[in-house]
């Protein structure tokens, strides 16, 4: 049958050994795929969740900051980001993409270095912000490009908006991307475009603002695209802070100031609650946290108007003549002169080799003390101060707390200076002589405040002499938390009489034919104003500038002219609102300060009226504290229920 | 004699009657895993891929009835013409191919590429068994007697190396060998050319390509660049092992459809399938890739002449050579050659070879009784 038996013999007994090798080596394979699958199927499961599971931080919401009607002043809003996750770029390098990117989009060399650096610093599967607010058209490029561009994503991200800009700059403040110094345990920090407060009330309230973060698992696929969510532990948003600022008054004041390089502070002289405070000119804290160019921020630092600073808080001033009412207090209790005891200006005053003039040349004639704070008769207050001694009025200046920071809830506060013998000793290492203090009597020399200080003596003046503290945050989270101004604010023992000289000295320096600040009354009967003004030189006139005709202030260049201030409250009776009015160069405190002072009272009073109309009802409750009503003017009962409650939640 | 009797009463009919029906069925289970997993591939579709492999395997399924129907003397006759074509077309490729995926292996024949190696695949065992077919048992241990056939390997053999193909030259020089093997070339001869070619292994690193040698070295230490060469082997282990015994599911891996798996579609196609069907999918098919195998065997070892034995043999050998280094390679028992799955991997070229493998396997055994000659004709010795 079979004609070449061998053949096949040989064959099927190859094809047997052949047959048997391919069984073992299919064995082989079983068994390797038993090992893989089942043997070490967990450590693969695992490896496979690692590859396919990403752990991401979520950014909670900042919390908003609103005024003390609820208006927002800084709140956020969402925008479009370009990111790109390093351990996604494959085979190529950083560089390569980025110079892909900006074919599509713009990058500066300083973004590419920013950039580099952050890929840097972070681990791999941490997203880097390459560009920030997006336009619709980028977005819809970089979409379209998407499968060419390995480990770039496109996420929705919130930015901070500021809307009313540069108005409340100074107080808000700005955030600003982190920097190396400000990390530590938080892992948010390390989010890329994670926004951290670098001024103001975003800085001090960083922490409550901020919130905790949350995180997401999410499936990714090969390229690092984000398949599906698998669970979500949401984090706690940023607490809401509520300011004590009126932002309609803030706004007012803004415009009001115009291009003045100045300061206003309105406070509530009941509880300390600072209603405006505006330095000018400001900047736009949006174009903080867009981030400034080289150029922009060169402006902002050579600007001789100082817009980065804010001169309420950190601006020192000679009180010139608004320092007068510290002056008169302290020889009232040190008992060198009695109020109706008068004292003569001949319009100038000599000590020793020295003379000192009075501003008004022709001289005042016998001034007592309530007429020397009205006409600001600089020679009463040379001899009272010389009579007093410079350690007794720093005594009072003490009392009104002006030697140091009033610890408003604001970085960067400065104190300005009462100076003493000791001080001068141990600064200086020179003896106090007496024509400083003479000069520290109308509040020039070494005498320096800030614009808040100011306004917290007129305050603590015109409150009966009761130690509130000036602070600008109303609630956080909605919790007003425990009072600011415990109900028992302590009182400064400064003798009723003697406070009741002062404010009705400062009443007719606005509501007397005599006063300096005449001009400036509010014309509203039930809200007259009261105050004090101050001009300050800031250089002598020299003989040779008189000789060539510049006699006025107004005929020097901008930055040698006075500096005009003013401090006030209203209403004269039954007091609620303090002011500090400094303007750079300004002129006269009478000609410039006062009318601003007034202007922005009426405001505050006109808000008040007007109350209903606001968003919310304007709450003009005292917080608490004026349960003292004995001290307090007179007039309206002292409402001592709420103060018990200590205004929980506004 | 009755056998030389046989042969005129071999009608179509009969022929179509006395084909393996259960081999092509196997085959076609097979196939059917592939069109399911080229569907979870494409993530539940039919394109780009399913639709395509099924269109594909209907005609190769055609192709294979007809030359299983052709006589097996017209194989024997035209082998070696066969063979010279395919030679030919190497050549050609080495001389007007075109670069594919970093290599020269397809020739465009106008309305189709055509990929030569396959085709040397087949037509290197026919021209062999041809040359074994003419030869007497006591012929096959001269040494004289082995030059041709090494040559006929060789030749196909360093082409396809220089395209470069390292996983189709091999299988190519294993395929010749087990047909030598088969044809009973003594065994201590094989064992001179393993040694010789350990002992020419470090000459031939030099011409290496530098892919071909990272691949080997990568091989040898995955870890050691994980998102660069080593990364296809790390992650079809992964995905194979986080398949675990039952798998994730149909369609529901997510290491290849979350891309992981690279090149799911084709090389690693059984990836995919052990991690979506687990233990349980992978041995499944190594049992029906088996059973193809055994009744390749069994063809070959009732076929009545060596040529058809031969021919069996080989192709069936190399049917296996495409299994076992597929899935070794993406178990990551050997390095990454680029060896697709038979008949579930995408791809048109190696389907149809495949399938005109088959066709020559069912032929041989439809034609089992047919009397070859040395020489071809039919009444042999």
């Amino acid at each position: 049958m079979n004609r070449d038996p061998d053949r096949h013999k040989i064959f099927t007994r190859r094809a047997a050994m052949l047959a048997g090798g391919k069984a073992i080596l299919l064995t082989a394979l079983c068994g390797r795929l038993y090992y893989l699958q089942v043997v070490e199927a967990d450590r693969y499961a695992t490896l496979a969740d690692e590859n396919r599971i990403n752990l991401r931080l979520l950014a909670p919401p900042r919390g908003r900051i609103i005024d003390r009607f609820g208006r927002p002043l800084a709140e956020n809003q969402q925008n479009y980001r370009l990111q790109l996750v390093p351990e996604d770029v494959k085979g190529s390098e950083i560089d390569e993409v980025l110079t892909h990117v900006q074919k599509i989009v713009t990058l500066t060399e300083s973004d590419r270095r920013r950039i580099v650096r952050e890929v840097r610093r972070n681990r791999a599967f941490v997203p880097v912000t390459l560009k920030e607010n997006l336009s619709w058209s980028e977005v819809a490029r970089i979409e379209i490009n998407a499968p060419d561009l390995p480990g770039l994503m496109i996420d929705v991200g919130r930015s901070r908006r500021y809307p009313y800009g540069p108005e409340a700059a100074h107080v808000l403040g700005y955030v600003a991307a982190v920097s190396e110094k400000d990390l530590d345990e938080d892992p948010l920090l390390k989010l890329p475009g994670f926004r951290v407060g670098r001024a103001g009330i975003e800085k001090v309230h960083d922490l409550d603002l901020r919130g905790t973060g949350g995180s997401s698992e999410v499936e990714v696929n090969a390229f690092g695209r984000m398949i599906r969510e698998l669970s979500r532990r949401e984090g706690q948003p940023g607490a809401e802070v509520m300011l004590t600022l009126d932002m309609g008054l803030q706004e007012y004041i803004a415009k009001r100031l115009g291009e003045e390089s100045a300061s206003v502070v309105v406070m509530d002289v009941r509880n300390g609650d600072v209603l405006a405070m505006v330095s000018n000119p400001s900047y736009d804290s949006n174009d903080f946290n867009r981030g400034l160019s080289s150029g922009e921020w060169q402006q902002l630092v050579n600007n001789e108007r100082s817009p980065l600073i804010n001169k309420s808080i950190a601006g020192v001033y000679s009180p010139g003549s608004t320092f007068k009412m510290m002056v008169l207090l302290a020889a009232l209790e040190k008992g060198v002169i009695s109020p109706d005891h008068k004292i003569h200006c001949s319009g100038e005053y000599e000590l020793g080799d020295a003379k000192f003039h009075c501003w008004k040349r022709r001289g005042h004639g016998f001034v007592d003390a309530m007429e020397a704070i009205t006409e600001s008769c600089d020679v009463y207050f040379y001899e009272i101060a010389k009579r007093t001694g410079i350690d007794r009025i720093a005594a009072t200046a003490r009392k009104f707390g002006l030697d140091e920071p009033t610890g408003v809830d604001l970085p960067g506060e400065q104190g300005g200076l009462i100076p003493t013998r000791d001080w001068k000793r141990a600064t200086r290492d020179e003896p106090w002589h007496q024509g400083e203090t003479v000069i520290a009597g109308i509040g020039q020399g070494f005498v320096l405040l800030t614009p808040l200080q100011m306004a917290l003596m007129t305050a603590r003046l015109a409150n009966g002499g009761r130690a509130i503290t000036p602070h600008l945050t109303r609630a956080i989270g909605g919790n007003a938390g425990a009072p600011r101004q415990p109900a028992d604010v302590q009182s400064m023992n400064i003798p009723p009489g003697h406070l009741a000289i002062v404010t009705e000295a400062m009443n007719r320096v606005v509501n007397h034919p005599t006063g300096t600040a005449r001009r400036s009354e509010t014309g509203i009967e039930e809200f007259p104003m009261a105050g004090k003004t101050g001009t300050v030189q800031v250089r002598r006139i020299s003989k040779l500038e008189r000789e060539q005709g510049v006699r006025k202030n107004e005929d020097l260049p901008w930055k040698y002219r006075d500096h005009a201030l003013f401090v006030g409250f209203a209403p004269v009776e039954n007091p609620r609102y303090a002011i500090s009015v400094v303007v750079e160069h300004g002129g006269g405190g009478s000609s410039t300060a006062a009318p601003i002072a007034r202007d922005v009272l009426v405001e505050a009073y006109n808000r008040q009226s007007a109350g209903p109309g606001l968003p919310i009802a304007y709450d003009d409750r005292p917080r608490n504290g004026n349960s003292d009503s004995a001290t307090a003017s007179s007039g309206e009962p002292a409402p001592t229920e709420i103060a018990d409650r200590g205004e929980g939640g506004g | 004699m009755r056998s030389g009797l046989s042969t005129p009463e071999l009608t179509l009919g009969r022929k179509l009657i006395s084909i393996n029906w259960l081999l092509v069925l196997l085959i076609s289970m097979v196939a059917a895993v592939g069109f399911a997993m080229l569907y979870s591939a494409a993530n539940g579709s039919m394109s780009p891929w399913a639709e395509r492999q099924m269109l594909r395997f209907a005609f190769a399924v055609g192709v294979m009835i007809v030359i299983a129907t052709v006589n097996i003397r017209i194989w024997l006759r035209y082998a070696y013409v066969l063979y010279f074509m395919a030679l030919g077309l190497l050549v050609a490729v080495e001389v007007a191919g075109y670069v594919g995926m970093g290599a020269q292996r397809w020739l465009s024949l106008g309305f189709v590429n055509i990929q030569p190696s396959e085709l040397m695949k087949i037509f290197l065992v026919l021209a062999l068994a041809r040359y074994y077919n003419a030869s007497a048992i006591e012929d096959i241990g001269s040494i004289t007697r082995l030059i041709v056939p090494i040559a006929l390997i060789t030749a196909p053999t360093i082409l396809i190396l220089r395209q470069p193909d390292l996983g189709t030259a091999i299988m190519v020089a294993m395929t010749g060998g087990a047909v030598l093997f088969l044809a009973g070339v003594r065994l201590w001869k094989f064992a001179l050319v393993g040694i010789g070619a350990l002992a020419a292994a470090p000459i031939a690193w030099q011409f290496l390509h530098g892919y071909q040698k990272k691949r080997v070295l990568t091989f040898l230490n995955p870890e050691t660049d994980p998102l660069g060469a080593g990364y296809h082997i790390i992650q079809s282990k992964i995905a194979l092992g986080s398949g675990g015994l039952m798998g994730k599911g149909f369609m529901l891996g997510p290491q290849s459809h979350l891309h992981f798996l690279p090149e799911m579609q084709t090389d690693f196609i059984f990836t995919m399938l052990a991690e979506e069907f687990g233990l349980v999918g992978g041995l499944a098919l190594i049992v029906l890739y088996a059973l193809i195998v055994t009744y390749g065997i069994i063809i070959a070892v009732k076929s009545r002449n060596q040529f058809g034995r031969l021919v069996a043999g080989g192709i069936t050998t190399t049917f296996f050579l495409y299994v076992f280094i597929n899935i070794a390679m993406v178990t990551g028992l050997i390095p990454v050659v680029g060896v697709p799955l038979p008949l579930v991997s995408y791809g048109g070229t190696v389907m149809l070879t495949l399938m005109i493998g088959f066709g020559l396997v069912i032929g041989v055994g439809v034609h089992r009784d047919v009397p070859v000659g040395r020489r071809g004709e039919a009444e042999g010795l």
